[in-house]
């Protein structure tokens, strides 16, 4: 059985970065770096365009560096998915301003919608779960969204969410491409130095 | 029962965390290895430092772009079968440029009991090279320190990926018991 769900990344994304103050956003490969950009363009988002898996990783670094800003990665399945170990290690520190959330469609939306493991009943919460993370959600609703969005910018816990949505190719909107750029402006917006 | 002594490492292995620390490395993530033992456990000891343990090489990269990304410097411990882990994602460092200095003990190196070890030991410093890395190889316990100097000076000085291999006969052949 293949399992989707019915949300409207982009409504999620949206709901997720309103009056975002000083979040900091990391993006996974594919459609979650195409969601950020809907929603506008930020000095503070850090897109990934490749290293499919490390979208955890690198939150979780900037957020053991940055304890006292939220750190959202907005990540999707199959990105998730091959970093797997990467929460495990996580659950080592739980940096408690570090939210991973998911837009899980249970499908591999960029290569043409072959289903995914989520899409095969393997539930990612759980994973996160079992790598001692305080909170835990399957979001199906956008009131469970903003009670994410309410903890996230709380940095009340290191938090998971695997939130359900809609399998469908929105139109993209592509974010820059440059890796140096979006590097360096992001750590000119945080008051850094480049070398 | 007594407690068993604390094995004393060689000297070069203790010659390592300072020089980190003189350059200002605030995170030490690894995937162990007996030639990083006395590195790891240092750090453990240090409040100066977040040392992690890593289920696999890779997330060392983006757990070090991420830390850069929020203004503080790492490196990254492993074994020379780590590296072929790192490879595609190895382009973060590329595409973005990041301070990136891995150090890396050599298995199928030199007097290698398991034969296993060696395809990957072999491709190691090749593969380093084929995805933009600068690589320098100590055979030498005197050579160490000189060149974990010199990468950690171009990689956080140029925002490049510098790697130091540790080559297997400075660890001493690995005893196996049948």
């Amino acid at each position: 059985m293949t399992m989707t769900g019915s949300l409207d990344r982009r409504a999620v994304t949206a709901k997720l970065l309103e009056d975002r103050g000083d979040l900091l956003v990391v993006t996974g490969l594919g459609s979650p770096s195409y969601d950020a950009m809907a929603a506008g363009d930020h000095d503070l988002n850090y897109y990934l365009w490749a290293a499919m898996g490390s979208a955890a990783t690198v939150g979780f670094g900037l957020a053991m560096t940055q304890r006292e800003k939220p750190v959202l990665v907005l990540t999707g399945d199959g990105e998730m998915l091959m970093g797997l170990g990467a929460l495990a290690s996580i659950g080592q520190k739980l940096p408690p301003n570090l939210t991973i959330a998911v837009l899980d469609n249970g499908h591999y939306g960029e290569t043409g919608m072959q289903t995914s493991h989520t899409g095969r009943d393997i539930e990612l919460a759980r994973f996160a779960e079992a790598a001692n993370f305080p909170w835990t959600r399957v979001v199906t609703d956008m009131d469970g969204v903003s009670d994410l969005r309410s903890r996230m910018q709380s940095q009340a816990g290191t938090s998971f969410a695997a939130i359900k949505i809609a399998a469908e190719n929105l139109p993209r909107a592509l974010p820059p491409r440059d890796g140096v750029h979006v590097k360096n402006r992001f750590r000119a917006a945080l008051g850094l130095s480049t070398i | 029962m007594t407690a068993v002594p604390a094995e004393e490492a060689p000297s070069w292995q203790d010659e390592i965390l300072p020089i980190l620390k003189s350059f200002d490395v605030r995170h030490l993530v690894y995937v162990p290895d007996a030639g990083h033992a006395s590195a790891i456990r240092e750090a453990e000891k240090d409040n100066g430092i977040t040392s992690l343990a890593l289920t696999t090489e890779e997330e060392g990269i983006g757990y070090l772009s991420g830390a850069w990304l929020g203004g503080e410097r790492g490196a990254l411990l492993m074994q020379s079968s780590g590296v072929g882990n790192c490879l595609n994602t190895l382009a973060l460092q590329t595409m973005t440029r990041f301070p990136l200095l891995m150090l890396v003990t050599m298995r199928g190196d030199w007097a290698e009991f398991n034969p296993w070890q060696n395809p990957m030991g072999q491709a190691t410093e090749a593969a380093l090279k084929l995805m933009g890395v600068r690589t320098w190889r100590a055979d030498q316990p005197e050579e160490v320190a000189h060149l974990v100097h010199g990468a950690a000076t171009m990689a956080f000085n140029g925002d490049e990926a510098c790697a130091v291999l540790l080559g297997q006969s400075l660890i001493g052949e690995k005893k196996w018991v049948k």
